[in-house]
């Protein structure tokens, strides 16, 4: 496998088993490579599946059909089928996602929501709370705030140590969505200079923007999501 | 990866429990991993605290079996081993957290004898070390070392809920079982003891096993989770799977339950 | 001469025997504790109906008994069973430790070291030590069988953390032959020392709660402690105001309504032979020659 990320086949549908049993078929036979240094980005209007793609490389949504391979340690994992110990394991290390909204447990200061990834992969606690107090201030959170918990903050600063918390560890492969939706003018090109820094590091990205100033900033490639065939 | 070069900490396999013909929980099976927090969620009555209970050795299943990995003599039956060898593993290796403090404290010694108790009870003869590991454990779970000598029923119902981790948590348990940790708790307490929740289990490398009505609290605080319905579990997964793309009819239904305020 | 229409020493020869069993057994497991069928006897429970019993099966016509409540020989319940065994076995009684077979004792262990062949027998209100700690008796045997004694020193552990050393001063709880946990009923912990090799047999019965237990002879009796604050015993800055004795286990005695006080030995029999060969205590030599 030379992809860092290799989507075969994927088919993703919900049933919803309160409604009716309403079946909402999302993705059907979707494929999509993306290499080492790459950003591609996921155009296409609302609803379409956009994030639907996202979560299934996260696995945060689990798959009707097909694979999708992600480059993990020396070999690759199929994040559709995998164990949830694996699962985990490449989350920690490997992959990276910015959702739209920040979950983070309540009353936990902004740096040590920021620094949780590198003390998971055993960071100390001086060293991963330096490099989480730096990458806020990069993103322009004050430091009055560091210590205070995020749910009080604005949404873009929310956004924002959502941002930090991802980008302070150097993941090989991103998925970001909408990383910018809610970030003022200043603040987006902070976003788009990490977004380069880690492509230009080696770095995978997969995201969404809808924003098509940033769009055109940071995507190598942009894949265009069509309607899936009707509901079966 | 190799997901099976470790061994798994705890199996169950096919754990039922019936009350005299009334069915608790059926066909059960689970493993957790050193390390790995599993959540038990469902309504009152589905049968998490039978489960909770068959699996840490407090209520014999009526059929399944229940293996932990003991540290010194590989995979054993925790039914099937000696009485002495299972209450020692219960009152070192493991540890239980009850929903209501006053059935995991002694109410009537002070939070450092309660915090001392398991200690002395595998050994410890020495005052000194005795109150240092308690005052140490206090620290950790952020109460005032001060109040070391006062009785339990002067805290408030938070702090007696840190006070029973600390009991636990005292012999460097591998695994804890928690029914409801957080029930009971008014949010912002909740919030606080979740946060120190969190931080042992992953400070520590504990597994445990969280059984809660509260999603919000499965989600923060456990990596996987099964969805119990009458007794059996309908859905498991990755925690974030399950409550964000439920399968099962009735995890749906829980997960739109949520009231988000 | 014993009185008509008892059996001797009052019991039947049936109930004897099946407490002599008990006996043998207590003695054989040494600090087990052995349910037994306790009867009831021609006074309350919790007034020695344990001790009675356990004197009453193991007393010949050719013993000699003494009885001591507190150390003292001449308070009601001492002199009442002591008159019991009078009338219904016939048996010489007496005030001197060393020249009886059998000593029943409530709440102390005479002063004057026992020896081999002399049986101490102690009335217990509450035989089991862990009841504190567990109310479930299914519990507590168990603990006892797995000897899960540890949670016992949390009890030690409150003492030192509230009062600075271990302020448990009686029914102070001990480990015997390295086995069993035992309570020594409400003795002093004065007293714990006496237990230990002691080459009497001692015999432990408890009517309410139905339980007999033993330590044999020259058998090890160790009460519990921590490294860092190993077990003492109570110490006085007073002797005996009528002896002078300041090894002995002291009461203390209000004189007057205005804070007078005076320690006395608590046990009657000792201090008085002291006295006999000679001894005086501050009382004595205040009251100056001619008195006692």
């Amino acid at each position: 496998m030379t992809a860092a990320i290799e989507i075969r086949d994927l088919a993703k549908s919900f049933t919803l088993h309160n409604q009716g049993g309403i079946r909402l078929s999302v993705l059907d036979g979707f494929d999509l490579e993306v290499h080492e240094g790459e950003c591609v980005a996921l155009h296409g209007p609302s609803g379409i599946g956009k994030s639907t793609v996202l979560r299934c490389i996260y696995a945060n949504y689990r798959t009707d059909r097909g694979r999708i391979l992600v480059r993990h340690r020396d070999g690759s994992v199929d994040m559709a089928s995998a164990h949830p110990r694996e699962v985990l394991a490449v989350r920690g290390e490997t992959i990276g996602y910015v959702s739209q909204f920040l979950r983070v447990v309540p009353r936990v200061a902004a740096e040590d929501v920021v620094a949780e990834p590198l003390r998971s992969r055993g960071a100390n606690r001086e060293g991963a709370a330096k490099a989480a107090r730096g990458m806020l201030q990069c993103l322009n959170i004050p430091a009055a705030l560091h210590r205070l918990a995020p749910a009080t903050f604005s949404g873009g600063e929310q956004q924002r140590v959502n941002l930090a918390r991802v980008f302070v560890a150097d993941y090989p492969v991103l998925l970001l969505d909408e990383p910018t939706a809610s970030l003022d003018r200043e603040n987006r090109e902070v976003a788009v200079g990490l977004i380069r820094a880690a492509v230009g590091r080696g770095a995978a990205v997969v995201g969404i923007f809808h924003d098509s100033q940033v769009r055109d900033a940071v995507a190598n490639r942009t894949v265009q999501l069509s309607a899936m065939r009707e509901a079966a | 990866m190799q997901p099976d070069a470790v061994p798994p900490l705890l199996s169950a396999r096919g754990v039922t429990k019936f009350y005299d013909g009334i069915l608790g929980c059926r066909d059960v099976s689970f493993e957790i991993w050193p390390g790995e927090v599993l959540g038990v969620v469902g309504e009152s009555g589905s049968g998490k605290t039978t489960l909770l209970h068959c699996i840490s050795a407090r209520l014999e299943p009526t059929a399944g079996t229940v293996e932990y990995m003991t540290r010194h003599d590989g995979p054993a039956d925790i039914y099937r081993i000696s009485e002495p060898a299972r209450r020692l593993l219960m009152r070192t290796d493991w540890g239980f957290v009850h929903q209501n403090p006053r059935e995991g404290l002694r109410m009537g010694v002070s939070a450092g004898a309660n915090i001392g108790e398991r200690l002395m009870a595998v050994g410890a003869r020495h005052y000194g070390n005795i109150r240092h590991a308690a005052t140490d454990w206090l620290d950790k779970v952020e109460m005032d070392t001060g109040r070391m000598d006062d009785l339990p029923i002067t805290f408030s119902g938070g702090m007696q809920q840190r006070l029973q981790i600390a009991r636990n948590l005292v012999t460097a348990p591998r695994i804890v079982f928690m029914d409801e940790p957080t029930g009971g708790l008014d949010v912002s307490v909740q919030a606080r003891l979740l946060d120190l929740l969190r931080g042992l289990v992953s400070d520590l490398g504990l597994a445990a096993v969280i059984v809660t009505h509260d999603l919000a609290v499965a989600r923060l605080l456990s990596h996987r989770l099964l969805v119990m319905r009458r007794g059996e579990v309908v859905e498991s997964g990755l925690t974030d799977q399950v409550l964000d793309d439920p399968q099962h009819p009735y995890s749906q239904l829980l997960v739109s339950s949520v009231i988000h305020p | 001469m014993v009185e008509d229409g008892y059996n001797f020493a009052y019991l039947d020869e049936q109930t004897k025997r099946m407490i002599r069993r008990a006996i043998l057994k207590a003695v054989a497991i040494p600090g087990y504790q052995v349910p037994f069928g306790s009867r009831e006897m021609p006074l309350p429970f919790g007034w020695g109906t344990g001790g009675i019993q356990v004197t009453a099966s193991i007393i010949g016509p050719d013993d000699t008994l003494k009885v001591i409540d507190q150390g003292a020989d001449d308070t009601v319940n001492a002199v009442s069973i002591r008159k019991f065994f009078a009338r219904t076995a016939g048996v010489e009684t007496t005030e001197r430790t060393e020249a009886a077979t059998i000593v029943q004792t409530r709440h102390r262990i005479p002063e004057t070291p026992l020896g081999a062949g002399q049986i101490l027998v102690y009335q217990v209100p509450i035989p089991e030590p862990l009841r504190w700690l567990e109310p479930r008796e299914t519990e507590t045997r168990k603990m006892h069988a797995l000897q899960e004694y540890g949670p016992m020193h949390v009890r030690l552990y409150e003492d030192i953390a509230h009062f600075g050393h271990i302020a448990t001063s009686y029914d102070y709880p001990v480990r015997v032959n390295g086995r069993y946990l035992m309570r020594p009923s409400p003795i002093p912990k004065f007293d714990n020392p006496k237990m230990d090799r002691s080459p009497a047999l001692q015999l432990f019965g408890a009517g309410r709660e139905k339980r007999i237990y033993a330590i044999p002879p020259h058998t090890e009796v160790r009460s519990l402690d921590f490294d860092d604050h190993p077990f003492e015993v109570q110490k006085w800055a007073d002797v005996c105001a009528f002896c002078g004795s300041g090894d002995s286990f002291l009461d203390e005695i209000v004189t007057d309504d205005r804070g007078g006080r005076m320690f006395v030995c608590s046990d009657t029999d000792y201090c008085s032979r002291r006295r006999e060969a000679g001894c005086t205590g501050p009382a004595m030599q205040a009251a100056g020659p001619g008195e006692a």
